[in-house]
């Protein structure tokens, strides 16, 4: 059976440095950080007292009064996307077939806020016996989001989440494209949403010391490859990318953004949070994607490296780079936009996914930044190209995508320049 | 209107999100306000919340418009 070839037709995004994707690009490539003092709760008494917030989001914009309610913050940001990159891609459900329209929206944790409501209303009023409001459950799972989206679209193709922590919107994509590939749907609406900066995500992340403490300089902390660097930010948001197979693209005239054409995944087997030090899941996520894109090495020019700023994660994944490109390593650009979005964990996939994405069509690449000359760490080899600090124009044929998650899961996608 | 009726039909606007003047006394939650099942669940046990007081599950599916809410209330409430 032949594989069908699948672009990419629309893009959404709701993140900590722009409430749409134009806002969000135009500030990655500017440099912007979204950090800032967290304003969801009180952290005054937390370790980190700062993260990368989604600002003035309405979700008034999406839901009625009614319906919002019934919706955690992860699965507004999700709806807001999503309805961005639908009317981005120009799709008119009237004139597609729905069976074959699906959705893969996931979360790495899903609706952690209203599982911290709930509880928190349970010892409130303990005297009343157990009372759980009826919407906990369906608010709080973390495929609600897909599921939310196809009903007020009535899309009944495939439809559910992927999780796989921080690579779970990575794992969306390479699902919808795979899926669509195999002709099982035409179209695959496919991205991640996280909104866990709340007092338990704030606190557990804080609790495996795995969050940046640079409370005196929020806008810097994010610096990976740095020798400073002391962890990540947290961030949130949402982003969908609308996945299409290439004929059913251009009979409705739509427009081409890129080419999927890869998609890796494999696991560490190794720990519960920490990466392998030498990379070994790293590595072979990257060579299963080359192979499944059936490229060689030398075809990729810039890596969105998961990047998240932690001391032990950035080496590894640069020793995995050198491993798997070797000389061609040197051409390449690198860059980790964690750096200024911070890290959206489940959202963080499909994010970078559209900064690959409008890398290869713009032919630029966004930095690295909060780089600092003489915060070399010995473990990193500075003779690549990180891309510290200033976005870079270049080439971009195609691009590849890494993320890692708690678990040891890896995903990795390789988005190419689109040509007949 | 009294306290108790003042209270619940604040409740039911925020929850149900609809206009004060739909909210009759006779107004059923599922064929007027456009409530479903889970919808009333959550009503009565914002009721539960708001007057301290607990509502058996067969006394609450008696429960099915704003007038009934009320007089339950008004005889239960401590």
């Amino acid at each position: 059976m032949e594989l069908k070839r699948v672009v990419v037709t629309g893009l959404g995004a709701v993140t900590p440095i722009g409430n749409d994707v134009k806002t969000s690009w135009q500030n990655a490539i500017d440099g912007v950080s979204g950090a800032g003092p967290i304003t969801q709760f009180d952290a005054s008494k937390f370790k980190t007292q700062f993260a990368c917030e989604v600002k003035d989001f309405d979700p008034g914009k999406y839901f009625d009064r009614k319906e919002l309610r019934k919706a955690d913050r992860y699965t507004q940001l999700a709806v807001a996307a999503s309805e961005e990159s639908i009317a981005d891609a120009g799709l008119d459900f009237e004139k597609v077939n729905q069976d074959r329209v699906g959705v893969i929206v996931s979360a790495g944790i899903g609706g952690i806020k209203t599982f911290e409501e709930e509880v928190a209303n349970y010892f409130t009023h303990i005297e009343l016996g157990p009372k759980f409001n009826p919407f906990f459950i369906p608010k709080m799972i973390s495929d609600i989001a897909s599921g939310l989206i196809s009903m007020r679209h009535g899309l009944r193709g495939p439809n559910f989440g992927t999780v796989s922590a921080c690579a779970s919107s990575t794992h969306s994509a390479i699902s919808a494209f795979d899926i669509i590939r195999l002709g099982k749907a035409d179209v695959m609406i496919a991205g991640g949403a996280e909104a866990a900066i709340a007092i338990s995500g704030v606190g557990g992340f804080n609790a495996l010391t795995a969050l940046s403490t640079r409370n005196d300089s929020p806008e810097t902390a994010s610096r990976p490859f740095s020798a400073s660097r002391d962890g990540f930010v947290m961030g949130e948001g949402a982003a969908c990318l609308v996945l299409e197979e290439l004929e059913h693209a251009l009979a409705r005239g739509a427009k081409i953004y890129a080419e999927i054409v890869g998609g890796g995944m494999s696991a560490d087997a190794y720990h519960l949070t920490a990466s392998h030090p030498e990379g070994l899941g790293a590595k072979l996520v990257m060579r299963n994607a080359l192979q499944d894109a059936n490229m060689d090495p030398s075809e990729i020019d810039y890596i969105n490296v998961h990047g998240t700023s932690t001391p032990v994660g950035d080496p590894s994944e640069i020793k995995a780079i050198k491993e798997v490109f070797g000389d061609h390593a040197y051409n390449m650009n690198i860059s980790s936009t964690k750096s200024m979005t911070g890290h959206l964990l489940g959202a963080a996939g499909a994010v970078e996914a559209i900064f690959s994405t409008l890398a290869v069509q713009n032919d630029i690449v966004p930095p690295t930044i909060n780089f600092t000359e003489g915060d070399e760490d010995p473990e990193i080899d500075y003779k690549l190209n990180l891309t510290f600090n200033k976005a870079q124009k270049r080439e971009v044929r195609a691009a590849l995508s890494n993320t890692f998650g708690f678990g040891g899961h890896n995903a990795c996608v390789i988005v190419k320049k689109f040509k007949k | 209107m009294s306290d108790v009726a003042s209270r619940v039909k604040a409740i039911i606007v925020d929850k149900l999100g609809v206009e004060e003047t739909e909210v009759t006394n006779t107004a059923s939650f599922t064929n007027d306000l456009g409530a479903d099942s889970l919808d009333t669940v959550e009503l009565i046990m914002e009721f539960e919340k708001e007057f301290g007081i607990s509502i058996p599950d067969d006394q609450a599916e008696k429960i099915s418009t704003v007038g009934d809410a009320v007089s339950y209330i008004e005889a239960n409430a401590k």
